[in-house]
């Protein structure tokens, strides 16, 4: 058997600041098979973007450090590659797409030219053959008039365009793993369900694995097979999307999940998880929802509970389904 | 039956583009172009739309914290548009606003006390224990405690400077709010304790919201009637039961079509609009939706189709119903 493209094991990143270490990522396990979507969803400060981050080792350090666990990306241990194979591996082999095309572009340079820098740089291409490929690009996301678009600049287009750009140029290299941190959270939903159709049909074609960050349950059951929920900085359940969705076993999943308006039917009154989101480091003992949670125990207090298998390839992280 | 606290008539906002050699106006972004609309007493209407089509213009314009072209405004049997500035500082007693980024709307300097307190001193109301006993009482109302008072903005998280928002515009007991918004900065979790909260805060006072948010299942949710905008235009009016399961106009499907359902079961038919809203500097002729519509007709492209009632006070603007 094959390796999986991206293997998280125990990941823990933490941030050394003035305030003392805090555990941003506190020991996450994540795979993603060849050609699998799999969501990570939580809200924020749950730590999903500092993971995704870390993949690319693009924490910045200071004063951010993988302090343990393993990051293996078709076999290979990223944690300990050096920063010259891990350049060559960014852009390549393993793409990212941001939440906001606005800054994550250049603003003086082309959309050819930053299309073409990363198909230069890994392939040895020449300018004209980036150009090249860079158009090539452009029409495959669907953009019109892309001979003209390509020495357009960023402030030019709209910003369903511009993610548009950026998942052209994240794909020039034909990478096999494509992290989406809130790809579509800075649009309206027309142009969002656009973007997913782009991406699905990408992920269809080249069948390049995608690891997708978002805090909205609707994009992942249109878009994921998996699901992975983080909760303050740990993996709280994880399982198929219709499992997750379906019959979630966590309190936190549940209580997520009846919290969304729905389109359909009516209902008086919404349920709602008292209290806040943690901040992150606040907690240090027993389970991290306990001071949230409506079926708490002495034990979720004092013990944090291990990541348990409690169905067909459903982890869920919780003392009730001992 | 309610009586209508506020009736709006073709409401107009342009925003004058200047250019040329002598800066002289070479255009007008049509922000909000001939809205008509009327909120019953205690009820919610919803504005949604996408980015730039003037639900929040809208919104301020109803205050006059923008100030509108032209149009009708009748809040409470009073025409707005009349008023002179210090009146209208005054009607605002009636009409408040909760914004959208409780971070950006709180005064960092000022301690929430301050904060809540002001809009009493502005309208020079009670004598300072009375303003400092209702802050408290207020604080409480909105789920916070009495010791939060002394407390600075960036202590709080997200919902919870929400909900001063919320209580800011409570202080001086108005009869509507128009709520910006409100929840759209939040995560889930905090944004179902913010939609109860508005939800029990109106069975309490009476309230009557206009609320503004471009998500749909959010607005479903609180509201009794929604009206649908798109460049600057309502395209749709009706109940919220009837938009979600009978909408008319082909924007509202759309719209309905693009949400993501958390329900791996929902079967539904999509439909994906292609490009892009058109700039409302340039907007396009006839009906506005005409360059993405999938049911354009030659009609749509020439003539602007009437806003209209299409049976038991379903409003839309779409040459398809006309009858």
């Amino acid at each position: 058997m094959s390796h999986p493209v991206l293997q998280i094991e125990n990941l823990q990143t933490h941030f050394f600041t003035d305030r003392g270490q805090i555990p941003a990522v506190d020991g996450v396990t994540i795979t993603v098979q060849k050609g699998e979507v799999v969501g990570i969803v939580g809200e924020s400060g749950c730590g999903k973007s500092v993971t995704s981050l870390s993949v690319m080792k693009l924490v910045p350090n200071p004063p951010g450090k993988i302090v343990g666990g393993s990051i293996k990306f078709k076999g290979e241990d990223l944690v300990s590659v050096d920063e010259k194979r891990m350049r060559d591996i960014r852009g390549n082999e393993i793409a990212m797409i941001f939440q906001e095309p606005m800054t994550s572009l250049n603003p003086v340079f082309t959309i050819g030219d930053q299309i073409g820098e990363s198909v230069r740089l890994h392939t040895k291409a020449s300018k004209k053959e980036a150009r090249a490929r860079a158009i090539e690009m452009l029409k495959k996301v669907g953009i019109p008039r892309a001979e003209a678009i390509v020495d357009e600049y960023p402030h030019q287009l709209s910003g369903g365009m511009r993610q548009r750009v950026m998942i052209a140029m994240a794909m020039a290299c034909n990478p096999e793993l494509l992290i989406a941190d809130e790809p579509t959270t800075a649009l309206d939903v027309t142009i969002q369900a656009q973007i997913l159709d782009l991406m699905r049909q990408l992920n269809r074609e080249a069948d390049t694995a995608i690891l997708l960050i978002t805090h909205d349950l609707g994009v992942v059951a249109e878009m994921c097979h998996r699901v992975v929920v983080m909760y303050a900085g740990n993996v709280i359940e994880q399982g198929d999307v219709r499992t997750i969705l379906k019959s979630p076993k966590h309190p936190y999943t549940i209580g997520l999940l009846n919290s969304l308006p729905k389109l359909e039917g009516s209902q008086e009154r919404l349920y709602s998880i008292p209290g806040n989101v943690p901040i992150p480091g606040s907690l240090t003992v027993g389970c991290r929802f306990a001071p949230r949670c409506d079926k708490v125990s002495d034990r979720c207090r004092s013990e944090m509970p291990e990541l348990k298998v409690v169905g067909d390839n459903h982890l869920s992280r919780c003392w009730l389904t001992e | 039956m309610a009586e209508d606290l506020l009736i709006v008539k073709n409401l107009k906002k342009y925003y004058p583009i200047t250019g040329g050699v002598l800066g002289g106006e070479v255009g007008v972004v049509k922000a909000v172009d001939d809205v008509s609309f009327t909120v019953k007493s205690g009820e919610t209407l919803g504005l949604v739309g996408e980015s730039g089509c003037g639900k929040s213009t809208t919104g301020r314009s109803l205050l006059r914290l923008i100030e509108p072209t032209s149009g009708a405004i009748n809040f409470d049997g009073i025409d707005v548009m009349s008023l002179s500035t210090d009146a209208m500082r005054k009607m605002r007693r009636d009409m408040q606003i909760v914004f959208q980024d409780p971070f950006a709307s709180l005064n960092p300097r000022h301690n929430i006390e301050k904060i809540l307190e002001e809009p009493l001193i502005v309208h020079g109301l009670g004598s300072s224990a009375e303003r400092k006993k209702r802050v408290q009482e207020m604080l409480e109302i909105v789920g916070l405690s009495s010791y939060h008072a002394s407390r600075y903005p960036h202590q709080f998280s997200g919902g919870q400077r929400q909900r001063i928002g919320i209580a800011r515009a409570l202080m001086l007991k108005p009869k509507l709010i128009v709520a910006d918004e409100p929840v759209s900065a939040l995560d889930v979790s905090i944004q179902s304790q913010v939609l109860n909260l508005m939800q029990d805060l109106q069975r309490e006072f009476g309230l009557t919201y206009l609320f503004i948010a471009h998500d749909l299942s959010v607005v479903r949710h609180i509201s009794d009637r929604v009206g649908v905008m798109y460049l600057g235009r309502i395209v749709e009016l009706t109940t919220s039961s009837q938009l979600y399961s009978n909408p008319l106009h082909p924007y509202t499907k759309a719209l309905l079509s693009a949400v993501p359902s958390p329900d791996p079961d929902a079967v539904r038919e999509r439909v994906i609009l292609q490009g892009d809203v058109p700039s409302p500097a340039k907007p396009p002729s006839g009906c506005t939706f005409h360059t993405r519509c999938p049911h354009v007709t030659e009609e749509c492209r020439t003539v602007r189709p009437e806003f209209m009632d299409a049976g038991d006070g379903h409003f839309v603007a779409c040459h398809l119903y006309k009858s």
